[in-house]
């Protein structure tokens, strides 16, 4: 036990490094703009109507101090930091005085439960049917499998979606294509409203899920095929153990571990799928916000999505990896 | 290196078709040093003819050509994936190696970075990268900023291989007839990182050119420049599918799909060539 908790520990400061350093790019990144925030602002409240020199002065005085704009780098950079920790980022100016992160987090549930939900499906399913092809090499159905996954594997996600829609959305018009739930539903826990989202959520899901199967496929098939080369498999078989049990709990198992670490180091790269993937369905969540941000010139709400992410694709990870000794042993001694 | 190409093509499909495939679109995207048009000019032909005798792939809404429109953007987008992969590779090789061969506290510092580079999602960075640059994002600071982000998988796998290498005698022999730490890495570990080196390579351009597709789709690049992003960035524009210009979407696509196909395809034929185990079982031994 005090074992897992160094481990946690350190993986937990290993979390802290990560977002540190994310944000910390993104910081900088975001300010090379040349767009000021400022001056966007003050463009469009005169673009109204006239008015006197005085008062536009005034009014840029007091959106510098409210961006935070009237104070060196470093300093700007720690009150960045200090601000994130409360959870603020500033106004946006996609939608004036709204706080970014509130945005954000308006956003935030619908990129996770979508994210959620495609990423343990695809990764069950792709491991399960990997170790069956893996272990009954055989198969003509699994063989047959396998061949389509090389096949759609290396499609990157945007044309996947793109496909769909084309798809879903023109040839055979059965579900819904754009946003996250009906426009004549309202948002409640009433089970049309319920119904509406999950038939929004299909066609991404869907396409998320067919881009990262072969992956896992793949991968889970080349594992197994290893192991029961090995002669604690051979020994089993002969010893009469039921095949079902051998190729759950001794040869997938055992594969399952290396395909977790797998997933933890490639969140990062689905994350982005589901952005594209958001953003192709008119999906409410992160992706089609940072878009929409990016249009605007919205600097704050931009950085806001950022943070958001790394925190988001660092947490995950960390809790993948605290799972990681529940499934093998060896690792608590390190 | 013949004999090995002449083995990987005898004993292995995939390779044999990963090659024909790459090696269809390389010698599309070279066609393009021969064009007959300006592939950047825009309303040099009749616009929306579809694929015929005259027009191979057709023409698209903005008066081009599509068959020396794409071959330049194939060209420019497999340029651009080959810019990411080699810089890239130098990255990773150097940390990957000099992680595994000098260890202790040289490998732990380098892995800690690797560790949080592999956890950044790049993807919102990169929009943050366009959201600041704007239109002087070109290629080569896009491939630039892409390769500083895709080196840390590979430096993982480099450096495993690194460590192995490090305990073995002849090492221990370079060490003995006093090699220099660097020349050890370069001279007698490299090639045996080399294969992976290869392997990985062709994953880091599938990486590479699908970001570049997906950001110069959402018009996040400079969309001037003909590449297969940007040319699936003004069809969707002109609403091609829509229109019913179903070749100037159909025909990058397919062509895109058979890129990324080829290139993955001699990643794992090249991942189970290293892997002496299931080269034997290919080989029926």
């Amino acid at each position: 036990m005090k074992d897992y908790l160094t481990f946690a520990l350190k993986r937990f400061l290993q979390l802290l490094a990560v977002v540190f350093t994310g944000i910390s790019v993104a910081f900088f990144v975001s300010y090379l703009s040349p767009i000021s925030p400022v001056e966007t602002i003050i463009g469009r409240v005169s673009g109204q109507s006239a008015y006197s020199p005085q008062a536009i002065a005034s009014l840029r005085e007091t959106l510098t101090e409210l961006f935070g704009l009237n104070v060196p780098l470093h300093e700007r950079y720690f009150n960045f930091l200090g601000r994130l920790l409360v959870g603020d980022l500033g106004p946006s100016l996609l939608a004036f005085p709204t706080p970014a992160m509130k945005l954000v987090m308006l956003a935030l549930p619908w990129t996770v439960g979508l994210l959620a939900v495609s990423t343990i499906l695809t990764w069950l399913i792709g491991n399960i049917l990997g170790g069956l092809a893996g272990y009954y090499q055989n198969s003509r159905l699994l063989k047959a499998f396998g061949v389509i996954a090389i096949g759609i594997q290396p499609i990157p996600y945007y044309i996947v979606a793109f496909l769909m829609v084309i798809i879903f959305g023109f040839l055979w018009p059965v579900l819904p294509i754009s946003g996250g739930f009906a426009m004549n539903v309202r948002p409640s826990w009433s089970p049309e409203f319920i119904v509406s989202i999950l038939r929004h959520a299909i066609l991404p899901a869907a396409s998320l899920v067919i881009v990262g199967l072969g992956t896992w496929f793949l991968g889970m098939r080349a594992l197994v095929s290893n192991i029961v080369t090995e002669d604690y498999v051979t020994y089993a078989e002969l010893a009469g153990v039921e095949r079902r049990r051998i190729v759950s709990s001794y040869v997938i198992r055992n594969a399952m571990v290396p395909q977790l670490t797998a997933l933890a180091m490639a969140l990062g790269g689905i994350f982005s799928g589901t952005i594209i993937t958001e953003q192709v369905f008119a999906y409410p969540g992160l992706g089609t916000l940072l878009v929409r941000a990016v249009n605007a010139g919205d600097s704050a709400v931009v950085l806001a999505v950022s943070c958001i992410a790394v925190i988001a694709v660092a947490t995950a990870i960390f809790l993948i990896d605290l799972i990681h000794p529940l499934l093998d042993p060896r690792i608590k001694a390190q | 290196m013949f004999s090995v190409v002449r083995d990987l093509i005898r004993y292995n499909i995939e390779f044999t078709i990963g090659v024909m495939l790459v090696g269809v679109i390389v010698a599309f995207s070279l066609l393009s040093f021969f064009s007959p048009v300006d592939p950047t000019a825009i309303y040099t032909t009749i616009p929306d003819m579809p694929p015929s005798g005259e027009y191979w792939f057709g023409t698209n809404s903005r008066g081009q050509d599509l068959f020396w429109h794409l071959a330049f953007a194939f060209r420019n987008t497999l340029f651009f994936g080959l810019t990411v992969a080699v810089l890239s590779r130098i990255i990773s090789i150097t940390v990957g190696l000099t992680a595994g061969y000098l260890g202790g506290w040289a490998d732990r510092t380098l892995m800690f970075f690797n560790d949080i580079f592999v956890a950044i999602p790049i993807f919102p960075i990169l929009i943050l990268f366009y959201f600041v640059l704007r239109s002087d994002l070109t290629m080569m600071k896009l491939a630039l900023i892409m390769a500083c982000f895709g080196w840390p998988f590979d430096a993982r796998l480099i450096r495993s291989v690194a460590l192995g290498l490090k305990h073995r005698e002849f090492t221990r022999h370079a060490v003995f007839a006093g090699m220099s730490p660097a020349r050890i890495m370069y001279e007698e570990h490299l090639p045996y990182v080399m294969p992976i080196v290869f392997s990985t390579a062709m994953a880091n351009m599938i990486w590479s050119i699908g970001l570049e597709v997906t950001l110069a789709v959402l018009g996040f690049t400079n969309i001037n420049v003909p590449t297969v992003g940007t040319a699936l960035y003004w069809a969707n524009n002109h609403s091609a599918m829509v229109v019913g210009v179903w070749w100037w979407i159909v025909i990058p696509v397919v062509l895109i799909v058979m890129t990324f196909l080829g290139l993955f395809l001699l990643a794992v034929s090249m991942n189970e060539y290293i892997d002496p185990r299931s080269r034997l079982r290919r080989m029926g031994a």
